[in-house]
């Protein structure tokens, strides 16, 4: 582990992991409410909808029963959810919403325009497929369209992954270096429903962890005028978004540091990637979301059968991590990309492209085969996984091109 | 006929668990307390300190229509996220599901099954086919009938269940069901559900 960050407000008695938490039973969705509740933000604005419906559920029970000091706004459509976390944030205080799928969708100029006005809202995403047909199931397809807008995005294996996001999202956020909005991301059904043991933090840890929210400049801050979201000229408007690029790249470093601190609170590391039984592997399988864990069981019984398998998690989608991805795929005999998204007409669904365009650009060039897999809510099992290792094991036994897509439990 | 469970069908069952992870899969219909019924068995997991999964097949949420939940317990974290599809013990809730899907489906050698019906197992499950594992029946629905005044038997499998195949601790289940039920339901109805467990746990036919 890196030292911790100078500017760390934790103190070196707290030995690593040590704060104590307390374990619950809790989806992935009411562990987010639960983060919300021990974060208590300014403004909540929702528009409920399937599955992040939990999250707002819960989280306007705990409004209405006094546990936070929330203002909730119960918006009409979700263009309005975020347009009032926009302005919440912009007269300078903490807000947070929560959506999935077609509520994303209706977003989305709103989105951009909280990322260019580098505001730092939390944004809760349960994972969905878009319509048509209408599918009320997880896949990558909604927040994969949002991923030029400027929004950091991490996602979530489990419900205490989602926790854990939910709370490091805020820091993350807020930091000076950063100010860009963040979406933390957990697959539909297969987290946001799914019950299972989360360590919880005490109020007071997360309370410290979190901290205050100071805003730079507040439209409500009458000492000093400022003025958000003006028309700018062509003469300007090029640097201002490349103020966004920048930030987004010193995000990187944030996340990881961020990351470390709350490591060192609770002992669950938050890296922007979490690597599996790597050092030795020669074939590497490259995940985002919930189907980590059942990739991580399909390499057990691959490594139990002498095939040396390895696993590369995304967590930090945006920004993506495209030189400690290159330093730990390098000299691999093959990897495989499993995307949750489609990309009609592109070359390659969403992840395998930044994968291969990272490797390419950084000299790293190896077999690099994409697999599509869990559209509209279609299970993965272990079986589908080990299956594909074994495709990409025989093509470069034979020398096979690996260059088509293939998609996994299709029947 | 009706007997206690005893140390020798325990043993019949050891193969509930295998290395260390239990996978239950429930068959139910919407309004039986299908979900509710793993939830409780996955909070019951927490309280002994073991790690757990519990979650439903979404889809179709009306009342009466199929509806299967999958719960894991283990000593272990679980990483795996994707139905159970070898279950070590299937719980039906209720029996008229039993000629339209196939619920015994992957059922792993030596594992469970509980039945909610006044029918010894040998009148109700395919004795052949179902050789190698360890049928029980418990009258759940009368249970529940007489004890809640409604057709919501998911307390009572849960008496049954784990009367057939202690994956957790009866006692524990118990203070789960009265600390769950207490939330939202008055007392009554709280020592009905707890009554209808200890019935239904001291009824399963084996």
């Amino acid at each position: 582990m890196k030292p911790l960050p100078s500017d760390s407000t934790i103190e070196m008695k707290d030995a690593i992991g040590t704060v104590k938490s307390t374990a619950k039973s809790l989806s992935g969705g009411f562990a987010v409410a639960e983060a919300m509740r021990q974060t208590n933000p300014d403004v909540v604005a929702c528009y409920p909808i399937t599955p992040s419906t939990l999250v707002v559920e819960k989280f306007s029970e705990l409004v209405a029963n006094g546990e936070v000091d929330t203002e909730f706004v119960a918006v009409e459509s979700e263009h309005s959810a975020l347009s009032a976390c926009l302005a919440a944030t912009a007269a300078g205080v903490r807000s947070q919403t929560a959506s999935s799928s077609q509520g994303l969708a209706y977003m989305w100029e709103v989105l951009y325009a909280v990322s260019g006005l580098r505001l730092p809202v939390v944004l809760h995403c349960a994972n969905r497929a878009l319509s048509a047909p209408i599918n009320i199931h997880g896949d990558h397809t909604d927040t994969m369209g949002a991923r030029d807008s400027g929004w950091i995005q991490l996602y979530a294996e489990n419900p205490q992954e989602a926790y854990d996001n939910a709370l490091a999202a805020v820091r993350i956020a807020e930091h000076p270096d950063v100010l860009l909005p963040v979406l933390g991301s957990q697959d539909g059904y297969t987290v946001t429903h799914s019950v299972e043991r989360v360590d919880v933090l005490p109020d007071k840890e997360v309370k410290k962890f979190v901290g205050q929210y100071t805003p730079k400049s507040a439209l409500l801050d009458i000492e000093n005028p400022v003025t958000f979201g003006p028309l700018v000229s062509p003469k300007h408007a090029f640097e201002l978004k490349l103020q966004g690029i920048e930030a987004m790249s010193r995000a990187e470093d944030v996340i990881d540091s961020i990351g470390e601190e709350f490591a060192f609170l609770t002992g669950r590391p938050l890296d922007s990637v979490e690597l599996y039984r790597m050092e030795d592997a020669e074939l590497v399988m490259v995940v985002i979301g919930s189907v980590a864990g059942t990739a991580r069981v399909a390499i057990d019984r691959l490594r139990s059968d002498g095939t040396k398998a390895g696993l590369l998690k995304i967590r930090s989608y945006r920004p993506f991590p495209s030189t400690r991805i290159c330093e730990v795929l390098g000299g691999k005999k093959a990897v495989a990309v499993l995307d949750r998204a489609l990309s009609p007409g592109a070359p390659y669904s969403p992840l395998y492209t930044d994968i291969c365009a990272a490797l390419y650009s950084h000299g790293v060039i190896l077999p690099l085969a994409s697999f599509v897999h869990g559209i509209g809510g279609r299970d993965t099992y272990p079986k589908q996984i080990i299956e594909a290792f074994q495709r990409i094991e025989e093509k470069l036994k034979v020398g096979e091109s690996m260059n088509q897509t293939e998609y996994l439990g299709i029947t | 006929m009706i007997r206690q469970h005893t140390v020798n069908d325990i043993k019949k069952c050891s193969m509930v668990e295998q290395n260390g992870l239990a996978e239950i899969r429930w068959h139910g219909r919407g309004g039986q307390g299908v979900v509710t019924a793993g939830e409780i068995m996955a909070e019951t997991a927490l309280d002994e300190g073991r790690y757990f999964q519990a979650f439903p097949e979404f889809g179709a949420e009306r009342t009466g229509a199929p509806v299967r939940a999958y719960t894991r317990i283990s000593d272990e974290p679980i990483d795996l996220h994707c139905p159970v599809s070898e279950p070590s013990v299937v719980v039906v809730l209720d029996p008229t599901l039993l000629p339209s899907i196939d619920v015994y489906h992957g059922l792993s050698n030596g594992g469970v099954v509980i039945i909610n019906s006044p029918k010894s197992p040998s009148e109700i499950a395919p004795q052949q086919r179902l050789k190698n594992h360890l049928v029980a029946t418990v009258d759940a629905t009368s249970i529940a009938m007489n004890t809640l005044k409604r057709n919501i038997p998911n307390t009572a499998m849960l008496g049954g269940l784990l009367s057939a195949t202690p994956i957790v601790g009866k006692d524990t289940c118990l203070n789960v069901i009265v600390r769950r039920l207490s939330m939202r339901f008055p007392q009554h109805i709280v020592e009905a559900n707890k009554t209808a467990f200890e019935q239904a746990f001291s009824s399963v036919q084996l």
